[in-house]
């Protein structure tokens, strides 16, 4: 393996973890305020089509994105009335969404099935790019790319250091406790589904206008999906679904990448790689009972009602 | 009075249907397995079933279905298909295959054609190009046009359908660049767009100049076209996915295959059959070539080709080795059909390993 080709792996690990991550953290933050929504793939999906034709008619990426983004947003707001104020199950609700959100991307997409548009492009920062190894990985990416570490970085600061965040967490832990403290249980929950919504969204619209500049039907092929165990694989702590996002990234492209060397390590196992330790993560938070309680929010996944 | 006409004029239709058993018109049932989108297999048989209602006007209706789901789904489909009057129904998708089966024995007045399948019976027959005499052919393409001389190769699943390809390919290339080197990447898909992105990706890094494809979304075409290089699509024409990348595709084409089965329906003269065609009726062919291609290989592609159909070419004539240097088509032979169908080895200079 020469320099050259570990430069464009490592390249390639963030470009194909970007989605992932940017799914993650918004379910992360929906989970981290006790709300479990299982629609990413529903939600990514209609981000995309949605994205992909206000790109394709406007060919304003700003336009497409932001399409993307306000679709993800509405339709998590129909998941957050059926799941918080309507107290439906959060598990059936959730993925009620991905069936709708599947079905309904398919039928709006259906004239756009197979059309294309021209890619985001990428914003190489003058001269850091050409570092050997790093610098196309980290200073020759996409907007979104450079977007998504932003938002990684203000969660982070927000859920470590700030009042808000520490009320998000109050309430994921504890909504009774956090409502007799005066603190706005519904309305955060509707932030942090909504959140999650706009990630989803901004994912699904990456897919379509930056990744694979395509709509064709069911095209996340079950990135949503990923983003929930990752969640659980970060142990719901931010700092680690950046590192999450990005080995999935770098096992699945080291899948390919190795076939094509000829490594004689079965190309399966490797694809295999990221669900096993997946899988090994979640077989270590749930062995010791009291860690996973230290980890996951306390309240996760169960309806609750002022008053109840 | 009016009556009385009406019922004589229809007594007389009956009449007249009865004794010939050629029809005056028909309805003819697609069933597709994606939706038609602007390329790939689903795209390739609705550009024929629109070639029909052209030539056939108002002899045939046409009927198609999107996105059916093999199994159980497509039973229902096909049913409802048979029920609703349909003389002859195309299943285009090879999971389509036991529920064809099924259904035609419950209607044995429709008749069926089924792509890609092996079992047949007294109204279902079966179709399939010889998609590898024009991987054959891509693969001469691809061996002109590589400076590296390293090419790339996306492969959906390692089944026989697939390796024949590859294999085909390969040999294309080596009779242009004995020692190129041809990687093969499996992607364990027949459709993730962001796979197959990921997978030419991975090509292209490790310095294939030209790549192609044995999987359905135009993603690999893009990357190519992204990254600088050529590249060669599959199904149908994906020129507009990749203007300056695409060189060619390997396509299939059924329009003269349909129009012909639709006549014998039509003539009451439709047999069920086994088809597997290439070049010779055209059911193989390339979609137009790129500007890139020098005159000079444009002329060897048209010359061999018109061999091949002529059956005096044929891509797998030996000898042929395995990877191992083991021979497996001796030298003056040339490989049967049944080893094509069951093929599971790699040709000697494909790089990687067939899992």
């Amino acid at each position: 393996m020469d320099l050259e080709l570990i430069t464009n792996i490592l390249y390639a690990t963030v470009r194909i973890g970007t989605p992932l991550l940017l799914v993650a953290l918004g379910e992360m933050v929906c989970e981290k305020s006790g709300v479990l929504n299982l629609g990413q793939e529903g939600m990514m999906l209609l981000g995309a089509v949605v994205g992909f034709i206000a790109m394709y008619h406007s060919d304003s990426y700003l336009i497409g994105f932001g399409a993307a983004a306000l679709t993800g947003a509405l339709v998590s707001l129909v998941f957050a009335f059926v799941a918080l104020h309507l107290n439906a199950s959060q598990v059936a609700a959730g993925l009620a969404l991905t069936i709708l959100g599947t079905g309904l991307s398919a039928f709006v997409g259906a004239d756009y099935e197979g059309k294309t548009v021209t890619a985001l492009p990428s914003i190489a920062l003058s001269g850091l790019q050409h570092i050997p190894l790093i610098g196309k990985a980290l200073f020759a990416q996409d907007a979104i790319v450079y977007l998504s570490w932003i938002l990684v970085l203000v969660a982070y600061l927000f859920f470590k250091h700030h009042r808000a965040g520490l009320a998000v967490r109050a309430i994921g832990e504890d909504p009774e406790v956090g409502s007799n403290l005066g603190l706005p249980v519904m309305r955060t929950r509707y932030l942090a589904v909504t959140f999650g919504g706009i990630m989803a969204g901004i994912a699904g619209g990456y897919l379509s206008i930056a990744y694979t500049p395509l709509w064709t039907e069911n095209m996340t092929s079950g990135r949503g999906w990923i983003a929930l165990a990752l969640v659980v694989f970060a142990s719901w702590r931010i700092e680690r679904v950046i590192l999450g996002a990005y080995l999935f990234g770098f096992a699945s492209i080291m899948h390919l990448v190795s076939q094509g060397l000829g490594l004689s390590i079965d190309s399966n196992l490797l694809g295999m790689l990221p669900y096993v330790a997946t899988l090994v993560v979640l077989v270590m938070l749930s062995k010791d009972k009291e860690r996973l309680k230290l980890y996951e929010p306390m309240s996760l996944g169960k309806p609750w009602h002022k008053g109840h | 009075m009016r009556n009385i006409i009406k019922t004589l004029a229809i007594a007389l239709l009956i009449a007249m249907s009865a004794t010939v058993s050629a029809k005056d018109s028909i309805k003819v049932g697609f069933v597709y397995v994606s939706p038609i989108g602007e390329a790939g297999w689903t795209f390739t048989h609705d550009e024929a079933r629109l070639h029909l209602e052209q030539t056939f006007g108002d002899k045939i209706t046409t009927t198609f279905v999107e996105s059916v789901a093999e199994g159980a789904d497509s039973e229902r489909i096909l049913t409802q298909l048979a029920k609703s009057g349909h003389d002859l129904i195309f299943a285009t998708s090879f999971g389509y295959m036991n529920p064809t089966i099924k259904v035609a024995k419950r209607f044995p007045k429709v008749k069926f054609e089924h792509a890609t399948g092996y079992k047949r019976s007294r109204n279902v027959g079966t179709y399939f190009d010889r998609i590898y005499e024009a991987r054959y052919l891509t693969g001469i393409i691809a061996g002109h046009m590589s400076k590296t001389d390293t090419i790339g190769y996306i492969g959906a699943f390692p089944i026989p359908e697939v390796v024949r390809g590859i294999n085909a390919f390969t040999l294309g290339v080596q009779s242009v660049k004995p020692n190129a080197k041809i990687k093969v990447v499996w992607v364990n898909s027949w459709f993730d767009p962001g796979k197959e992105r990921e997978a030419a990706d991975s090509l292209i890094d490790q310095g294939a100049d030209v790549i192609t494809q044995h999987t359905d979304s135009p993603a690999p075409l893009q990357a190519a076209e992204a990254a600088g290089i050529y590249a060669i699509g599959y199904h149908s024409d994906m020129s507009s996915y990749g203007p300056k990348a695409h060189l060619t595709a390997a396509v299939h084409n059924w329009k003269e295959f349909y129009t012909k089965r639709i006549q014998q329906v039509l003539d009451g003269t439709w047999k069920p059959e086994d088809v597997w065609q290439g070049l010779d009726t055209g059911m193989t062919k390339l979609s137009p070539l790129s500007k890139d291609i020098p005159a000079n290989v444009v002329k060897e592609i048209t010359e061999i080709s018109a061999k091949i159909a002529k059956g005096e070419l044929h891509p797998f004539a030996g000898p042929i080795y395995d990877q191992a240097g083991k021979t497996v088509v001796d030298k003056g032979a040339v490989i049967d059909d049944k080893s094509l169908l069951r093929m599971n080895f790699y040709v000697n200079g494909i790089e990687g390993k067939l899992n």
